[in-house]
């Protein structure tokens, strides 16, 4: 599998609106590991960056340490390790999504308005969320279904989709019945407003803005099989694939 | 005034029915276990809690909102596999929730222990979380007005607090306790450890001890070892 990696990992600037065929990266789609791989590289080296809970989770496994990447977790730390097991297991040491985690060196701890500060006062290069729906100009509906008897659960989402300077979206393309999550515009309740730079999906990597959706890349279908389950306008970002 | 306190009992006793409670603890991480188990046991109702979540399993938070003691959760993130008893309550109608972006949830608790009277922020805006709020064109973004929240009381967990209620605390249960420290009128923190004043460094102290009232040891309180029994969901 060959995987076209964006040289402008963490911002769309350089990314203009291009007319060359978009690079079809792989034949099929891609698995949930292959897409934590694929953001993971993506990522520019050096950065401070928050995984949200679910599926961006896997991408701390395919950080290398020459990218020498600082994870950020909300609930008051820097320098976030890998997931604890056996004796390393300490419920004082747990991650957003509660789970027991390490500490590496150089890490720091600090209370809960100073770990929000880090993402509202914009410190945060790039958060990677979990999505129910993005729009074509970069809207986010991922805390809430809204439906009657859901009991709404927000956490750090809204913070850090409005924080974070760049906001990367994991998720599969299509629901379970076959409907697309990119739209035109979101039916379920809003995250931000505008927040998405790039969504990361099995079968492209879409970039998001207010001037609509460039398709970055593809797996396992052309642009124009892309364009049949997307209800939203799509052209071929201009990458550079040098 | 400073009190070191022999039993949570006593720390909690004056805790009246109505309060508006600060809880610290992100899960089960620096959750004050003892000092909620005493509020259970000392009757207090009618309490408006703000914590992160809303108690899991069968323990500490979890326990006060199954036995009715809680008219309303003001959190961020009440719904976890294993919220059972605010799951009940919620669907009967019998507990209020005020849910709070986490980030706007720390700093109206911040701005309410640092005499700010509300505070703007892009958090939200144009969300339902924002419904009603008054908004404001702000360095180039929408930004939502937000007010403090204050606290009768906070009940917090720290690692260590020397004779001046200097407080240290232990990796990521720190979390809310040095910000509900500073929001409530009255504090009292569970420590796993007293040590005497001057023994503390002062360039480590995290909460100094003006922010704190009452003080009792516990003894298992924040040690690893007690992490360790505590199976994290």
């Amino acid at each position: 599998m060959s995987i076209q990696s964006n040289s402008a990992a963490g911002s769309q600037t350089g990314i203009h609106a291009g007319i060359r065929a978009t690079i079809q990266a792989s034949d099929q789609p891609l698995g949930r590991d292959d897409l934590a791989r694929l953001v993971a590289r993506d990522i520019a080296p050096g950065s401070f960056v928050n995984l949200g809970i679910g599926q961006p989770t896997l991408v701390s496994n395919y950080l290398a340490p020459e990218q020498n990447i600082t994870l950020h977790t909300e609930n008051g730390m820097l320098g976030m390790g890998p997931e604890a097991t056996g004796d390393q297991i300490d419920g004082d040491l747990i991650n957003a999504g509660k789970i027991p985690v390490t500490e590496l060196p150089g890490a720091s701890y600090f209370h809960h308005a100073d770990s929000f500060a880090i993402m509202r006062g914009g410190h945060l290069d790039i958060c990677v969320l979990g999505a129910f729906q993005v729009s074509a100009t970069g809207d986010l509906a991922n805390w809430h279904t809204g439906a009657p008897d859901a009991i709404p659960a927000v956490g750090g989402a809204m913070d850090l989709a409005t924080g974070a300077k760049d906001v990367f979206v994991m998720m599969t393309l299509l629901t379970r019945d076959g409907a697309s999550k990119l739209v035109e515009a979101c039916t379920y309740p809003l995250t931000g407003i505008g927040c998405v730079t790039r969504v990361y999906t099995d079968k492209a990597v879409f970039l998001t803005g207010p001037d609509g959706v460039q398709v970055r890349e593809t797996f396992g279908c052309t642009l124009e099989e892309l364009q049949d389950m997307v209800p939203v306008p799509l052209r071929a970002a201009n990458v550079d694939a040098s | 005034m400073l009190n070191f306190i022999d039993t949570v009992g006593e720390a909690v006793a004056g805790i009246k029915d109505g309060s508006t409670v600060m809880i610290g603890g992100f899960g089960n991480a620096g959750q004050p276990f003892e000092l909620i188990d005493a509020l259970l046991d000392g009757g207090a109702t009618d309490l408006t809690v703000v914590n992160n979540n809303a108690g899991q399993g069968d323990q500490g938070l979890a326990l006060l909102i199954k036995e009715g003691r809680v008219k309303k959760m003001i959190c961020s993130f009440p719904r976890q596999s294993d919220s059972w008893h605010f799951d009940a309550k919620y669907r009967a109608g019998e507990v209020e929730l005020e849910l709070v972006p986490q980030g706007n949830l720390a700093e109206r608790i911040r701005a309410a222990g640092a005499g700010i009277g509300g505070f703007f922020t892009p958090t939200g805006y144009g969300t339902m979380l924002a419904e009603g709020k008054e908004t404001r064109y702000l360095d180039g973004k929408w930004q939502v007005f937000e007010t403090p929240i204050h606290a009768d009381v906070a009940l917090i967990k720290a690692l260590t607090a020397d004779g001046k209620g200097n407080l240290v605390y232990r990796k990521t249960a720190r979390n809310f306790g040095p910000i509900m420290a500073a929001a409530a009128k009255h504090t009292i923190v569970q420590v796993s450890e007293i040590v005497p004043t001057g023994s503390l460094d002062p360039e480590t102290i995290v909460t100094p001890g003006i922010y704190v009232n009452s003080i009792v040891r516990i003894d298992s309180s924040g040690a690893a070892a007690a992490g360790k029994t505590e199976q994290v969901a």
